[in-house]
């Protein structure tokens, strides 16, 4: 399974969003220069690296933003464990003001 | 506690600001890195970089000590604030120059 079906299936068990967008970005990074452990690393842009979420979910009411993104993060430990290299969030609860 | 977790208290409880980052605040080596950067140096406070890509021992490090998986990392008066999204919603919205007033952190007039 690729790194978004699995982002995508673990956001919907943890969270049931209203709303859902996984987007990988890592089209975006091509040719971004980073050092991982010690190794100098270059992106393609091809793999599954960068990753956006964006969701919608009551499960955010009452949470503070750092609270809604360690959320996210616990839901997505495997794949952070795994390397996924960059994850940028936006949680929302329902009624917030969205920009997607 | 190990050597690199009491390095990392010493430095969020010795700066009122601090954020650590992949590269440094003149030279950062990550996108989202700069983006902290920016901001801060546009809201005008006094910080400190640290930067995690000196060691592998860091960088890990900071993730455990943070519970807090990616970089950066802000800290105000020795309380975790955020990675890069939460930094950029809450200067977008005005929070994060209240949250300086708040601390007591000197936020120079633009």
């Amino acid at each position: 399974m690729s790194i978004q079906s699995s982002i995508e299936n673990k956001l919907k068990r943890a969270f049931s969003p209203e709303r859902l967008a996984v987007i990988n970005e890592s089209h975006l990074h091509a040719g971004h220069h980073h050092v991982e452990s010690g190794h100098h690393v270059e992106f393609d842009g091809k793999g599954e690296t960068h990753f956006r979420v964006r969701l919608v979910s009551p499960a955010f009411s009452g949470m503070s933003r750092v609270e809604r993104h360690r959320a996210v993060n616990t839901a997505l430990a495997d794949e952070l464990k795994a390397g996924l290299h960059a994850l940028a969030i936006e949680p929302s609860a329902p009624g917030e003001k969205t920009r997607w | 506690m190990s050597g690199i977790s009491e390095y990392i208290d010493s430095e969020v409880k010795g700066n009122d600001v601090v954020v650590f980052m992949k590269g440094t605040p003149g030279f950062p080596q990550c996108g989202f890195s700069g983006q902290v950067v920016q901001i801060l140096d546009y809201v005008g406070v006094d910080y400190k970089g640290v930067n995690v890509l000196t060691s592998n021992e860091l960088r890990q490090g900071i993730k455990d000590y943070s519970n807090w998986p990616t970089i950066p990392q802000l800290y105000v008066k020795g309380e975790f604030v955020g990675g890069c999204d939460i930094i950029r919603e809450m200067f977008q919205s005005g929070e994060l120059q209240s949250l300086f007033d708040e601390k007591g952190v000197a936020v120079k007039a633009a």
